[in-house]
């Protein structure tokens, strides 16, 4: 049945489904969970939703209250959504080379955004939202990166549908963030399929991003938990832009950035299976879609005309 | 074996600005010896304890050496490098 009671009750339940043209042979299948299919399109509903829920039940968050959270986006939207219809303020801090969509979006749902300086990405964002948090003891900062309900929310949800949907799993690829979505799958999945491998995906951005003062900046989040995860692949914007175009272009799917350097990864994967002669099924999340990165004309153009764009933007 | 190193900037004092430098080697470790002895300096940036620094991250044509052996990780003629600081993503 798909009918809910709210918005909120819609959460997960996401399709599976083949990618019979990308796939590399009849042995090797490729297939997407796509989390696109959530109340605010990413799948950053499921951490958003699970945190909140967490801290209701704790005590901590009560009626009224206000929520802080560093996010580039995706987190700050779901929390955004899910603060409007359960009477919560939200103050998102968000690095400022982030899509103008997302801006937007939070704002049309009533967030207040404090910007963080581009150079240094979301590392900046994190210690801006940990001054704001100890200047404003009242607010309540639910840190995806460190919060265990972000990971339990994939060890309860995306894990066990993907397991349900397609027993026969051999790998599994996600995208690099918070780590929530591997570690919490990962653990899921190798809990009851050991053999399964756990492949991150993680963004490779331009420079900017990485300019820290020095290494002891650096930061790993709380979550992580290298054990869970098998390989770790690092993805530029010109093979993630162009596994984004190929996807759309082959099988239709209309997806964000961080999708295509999902994909390629994924591809990688396949490919290494289909060389070595195994039967592999292979299972790759799309995070999100395409149209909140419409402006950054990732969609237009060049491949090489579009990366060069994309330099600079927190595209993940 | 000679590979390519990608240096981030923040790691560029030790290159004289280069942005990617050559070196040799058939594991990750021999790799950074010899960065070592061109870029006085780099190693200790990189290995703490006989480890890669938790902060850093060391790519063989993408794939983060973790889970490919560590410092014993094997490279081959004409295999990229690239070192690159932990971020924060999500």
């Amino acid at each position: 049945m798909a009918r809910y009671d709210s918005l909120l009750d819609a959460l997960g339940g996401t399709p599976l489904v083949g990618l019979p043209r990308l796939s590399p042979s009849e042995r090797v299948r490729i297939w997407a969970k796509l989390e696109d299919r959530n109340p605010t399109g990413s799948i950053k509903d499921r951490p958003a939703l699970a945190m909140i829920e967490a801290a209701e039940r704790d005590g901590v968050l009560r009626p009224g209250a206000t929520i802080l959270e560093p996010t580039s986006g995706n987190t700050g939207i779901s929390l955004a959504m899910a603060a409007k219809l359960k009477g919560y303020g939200l103050v998102c801090v968000m690095p400022e080379n982030t899509s103008t969509e997302r801006k937007q979006l939070l704002q049309a749902y009533g967030a207040r955004i404090v910007f963080s300086p581009a150079a240094g990405g979301s590392n900046q964002a994190v210690a801006a939202a940990k001054d704001l948090a100890k200047q404003n003891p009242d607010w309540v900062m639910l840190y995806q990166y460190g919060n265990p309900a972000n990971a339990e929310a994939h060890f309860r949800g995306t894990g066990p549908e993907i397991l349900r949907d397609l027993p026969t799993i051999t790998h599994f690829v996600a995208g690099l963030g918070t780590t929530g979505t591997l570690v919490g799958v990962g653990r899921y999945l190798r809990g009851e399929k050991p053999d399964v491998q756990i492949i991150a995906a993680e963004p490779r951005y331009g420079e900017l991003v990485y300019g820290l003062r020095n290494l002891d900046e650096g930061f790993v989040p709380e979550l992580y938990d290298e054990s869970v995860l098998t390989g770790r692949y690092s993805v530029g914007s010109y093979d993630a832009l162009r596994r984004t175009r190929q996807l759309l272009e082959t099988e239709g799917i209309f997806a964000g950035i961080s999708t295509g350097a999902i994909l390629h990864a994924a591809l990688a994967v396949a490919q290494k299976a289909e060389v070595a002669g195994k039967v592999a099924d292979i299972v790759f999340v799309v995070a999100d879609a395409g149209w909140k990165y419409l402006s950054t004309g990732a969609y237009a153009g060049t491949l090489d005309e579009a990366a060069e764009r994309l330099d600079g933007h927190l595209w993940a | 074996m000679a590979v390519t190193v990608s240096i981030p900037t923040i790691l560029r004092t030790h290159t004289g600005g280069e942005k990617s430098v050559a070196a040799e080697g058939s594991t990750l470790a021999e790799v950074i010896e010899s960065l070592e002895t061109n870029h006085g300096g780099l190693k200790a940036r990189l290995v703490k304890e006989g480890v890669l620094h938790r902060f850093v991250n060391v790519y063989v044509n993408d794939e983060d050496v973790r889970f490919a052996g560590g410092l014993e990780a094997a490279v081959k003629d004409g295999d990229n490098v690239t070192i690159l600081p932990a971020v924060a993503g999500g």
